[in-house]
């Protein structure tokens, strides 16, 4: 393994003046496949903002890969640096801790690096951070339901995959409730997935004879309990808060459904922002370095508008 | 309970036969825990929600009985559920046009699903039982297929039943005859059929024979490729029929649905007490594996005495304790 890692860097050496010499600029993109909805969405926005800037720009290239594990990623990002030669990565690493090295070993090579959403373990490695604002999300869909229930109430919470951002949302969601005279019954994961939070869902139904609302924190997850809360026919849950902007939620949300009077956004078009920024900074003077933060915004009926996107899967 | 005093007999078998008993001495347990501990555990619509989602991997756990009886194993199902489903979504919203949101495209749609459900069985059981290929590894091979293939059809994204349809098929999943739900009734007549078969039947011994030794059975004329490929083809005949139950649920289809339904089935068939390297199935135990298995995720999602990140440990706890349970009668392995 060792000896083939080596072998991979002295070709990229080789490539990489090379690469220069004929001015065609390559940029590899390694993101985690589509296994759930807003990764779906994240693929499309990384597929269309490769075929948008191969227009563009006729001097770059793109490699884009999609992997279903950290080691299958680790390997992806080997492939791009050895027989492609990238002039800068764009990864959002599947898990921090595992790609840390790999992506460091690659930004030693003198590659530009952009991360994406999760950050690695350990800082200053890359070049661009472009992320969505998990604690951020959490806040506003707390506030939202602080203000949704001015005299409090009580609530259940569906989780995601255990995982820092998930953490981090609910740490971010409980600071905002705090005081607020919201009680939150109980929190289950639903891992971000339909079948588990429609379970998740009735258990809590049979479990509380009252609940006021639901932080579902993600629309995969609303559309679960949605379903569960229509079966048991209960009147008393007012509305459930999705998140990250599923676009059959927002179209409910812009139609004035009073289930799901809002959302909150956290859009998988950051791949797209990532990309589009890693371009700029390749073929222009543009400084791209630095850190770029997504707002996680409220959407309600009145601006639901401007977040709907037919086109993509999610 | 006091062993039997014949001499000689005595020493192997005590009066309790925990190898049969074993799972219902666990469904038993967890059904007194959670009555003790919720009220509501056993009110008539807790009662119905377990049995109700109990009834996809029931349904399949039953195929997979034979299949495991018969020495075979079917890592695919949960993959070809998911396929099915998509296939079944993107047909019958293509039918809406020209046939309606009505019973005509809801019955073409579950003619869909089981015809991919047997063709996808049979490729199993052809690439098992002609090509001779291991089943661990043509069936790992058609999970990544038909994982991949849902979602390519789905664009990664998710495949949504058209909503007039929703209305029409929902009662499938939803309804019943007499307060107890469709799902549930499927699974009842299912796991009925499933232990006549392996009981009363020629084929339920030709299973268990060719499970214990297939050149046994070959030598005793017994046909082993026709009845291997039949056990995948009723495999894939159940994964149809669950998908048709699934589906009305949640009208969705993604690369996320039927994710490690195959190991959930798997585990409810050995908690049963069928034999993994076979020879020995048994079908009410996998009924009761199935349970077991949906009862334990009902339980830590209605009380509290546990962090929500150790729900996997628990589990596994309790399917090792279950199969812990009926090891006695065999100390010699």
């Amino acid at each position: 393994m060792k000896r083939i890692l080596t072998g991979a860097a002295a070709l990229a050496l080789l490539a990489g003046p090379l690469a220069a010499q004929d001015e065609t600029q390559v940029i590899g993109v390694s993101i985690p496949a589509a296994t759930h909805g807003w990764a779906g969405g994240m693929n499309y926005f990384a597929q269309a903002a490769v075929e948008r800037l191969e227009e563009a720009y006729p001097q770059l290239d793109f490699v884009l890969a999609t992997a279903s594990d950290p080691a299958k990623q680790v390997s992806d990002i080997e492939d791009m640096v050895a027989t492609r030669g990238i002039d800068a990565l764009v990864v959002l690493p599947f898990e921090s801790e595992p790609l840390t090295g790999p992506v460091k070993a690659v930004a030693d090579q003198g590659v530009w690096i952009t991360v994406v959403d999760r950050g690695l373990s350990q800082p200053g490695i890359e070049d661009l951070y472009v992320a969505g604002d998990n604690p951020g999300f959490g806040r506003v869909s707390g506030e939202f339901m602080a203000q949704a229930l001015p005299e409090g109430g009580q609530i259940v919470a569906l989780r995601g995959i255990p995982t820092t951002i998930d953490n981090e949302r609910v740490a971010g969601f409980e600071e905002a409730i705090a005081g607020s005279g919201i009680e939150v019954l109980a929190m289950e994961h639903g891992n971000w997935n339909r079948d588990n939070a429609f379970t998740v869902m009735q258990d809590f139904l049979s479990k509380y004879p009252q609940i006021d609302a639901v932080w579902a924190s993600d629309d995969d997850m609303a559309v679960g309990a949605l379903a569960a809360i229509e079966q048991a026919g209960r009147s008393d849950v007012k509305f459930v808060l999705g998140g990250a902007g599923m676009k059959e939620m927002i179209q409910r949300t812009q139609e004035g459904d009073p289930m799901i009077p809002a959302n909150v956004t956290y859009p998988p078009a950051m791949i797209a922002t990532a990309i589009e920024m890693t371009a700029v900074g390749l073929v222009s003077d543009a400084p791209v370095a630095g850190r770029f933060i997504i707002g996680s915004e409220l959407v309600t009926p009145e601006n639901a508008a401007n977040y709907y996107y037919p086109d993509s899967p999610f | 309970m006091t062993t039997t005093a014949r001499p000689g007999a005595a020493r192997a078998r005590p009066a309790i036969n925990l190898h049969v008993l074993g799972p219902i001495v666990a469904l038993l347990v967890l059904v007194i825990a959670g009555a003790l501990m919720n009220p509501n555990f056993l009110s008539y619509a807790n009662v119905t929600n377990v049995l109700a989602r109990s009834a996809f991997i029931g349904i399949i756990a039953v195929g997979m009985t034979f299949v495991i009886t018969a020495g075979g194993l079917d890592l695919s199902v949960g993959s070809m559920a998911a396929f099915i489903a998509g296939l079944m979504i993107l047909v019958m919203n293509a039918l809406v046009p020209s046939l309606g949101a009505g019973a005509t495209t809801i019955l073409a749609g579950m003619g869909v699903a089981l015809l991919c459900g047997l063709l996808a069985g049979w490729i199993n059981g052809i690439l098992v039982t002609r090509m001779r290929i291991e089943a661990f590894i043509v069936t790992l091979g058609t999970m990544g297929i038909y994982r991949s293939l849902v979602t390519w059809v789905a664009d990664g994204g998710t495949l949504s039943l058209d909503f007039a349809l929703r209305d029409a098929y929902g009662p499938v999943y939803y309804g019943g005859l007499l307060g107890v739900s469709w799902p549930i009734l499927v699974f009842l007549l299912v796991a009925i059929l499933g232990e006549i078969a392996m009981r009363k039947t020629a084929f339920g011994r030709y299973c268990a024979a060719i499970g214990s030794n297939d050149r046994v059975a070959r030598y005793s004329s017994v046909d082993v490729n026709r009845v291997r490929l039949l056990t995948y083809v009723g495999l894939g005949l159940l994964v149809g029929i669950a998908t048709i139950m699934y589906v009305p649920r949640l009208g969705s289809a993604s690369a996320a649905t039927g994710v490690l339904w195959e190991l959930e089935a798997i585990a409810a068939v050995i908690i049963g007490g069928t034999m993994l390297r076979g020879g020995f199935g048994r079908v009410w135990g996998t009924v009761v594996g199935v349970l077991i298995l949906s009862l334990i995720g009902n339980l830590l999602n209605l009380t509290d005495w546990v962090s929500p990140y150790l729900n996997g440990a628990i589990q596994g706890v309790i399917i090792v304790l279950a199969v812990i349970l009926q090891r006695e009668q065999r100390p010699e392995g």
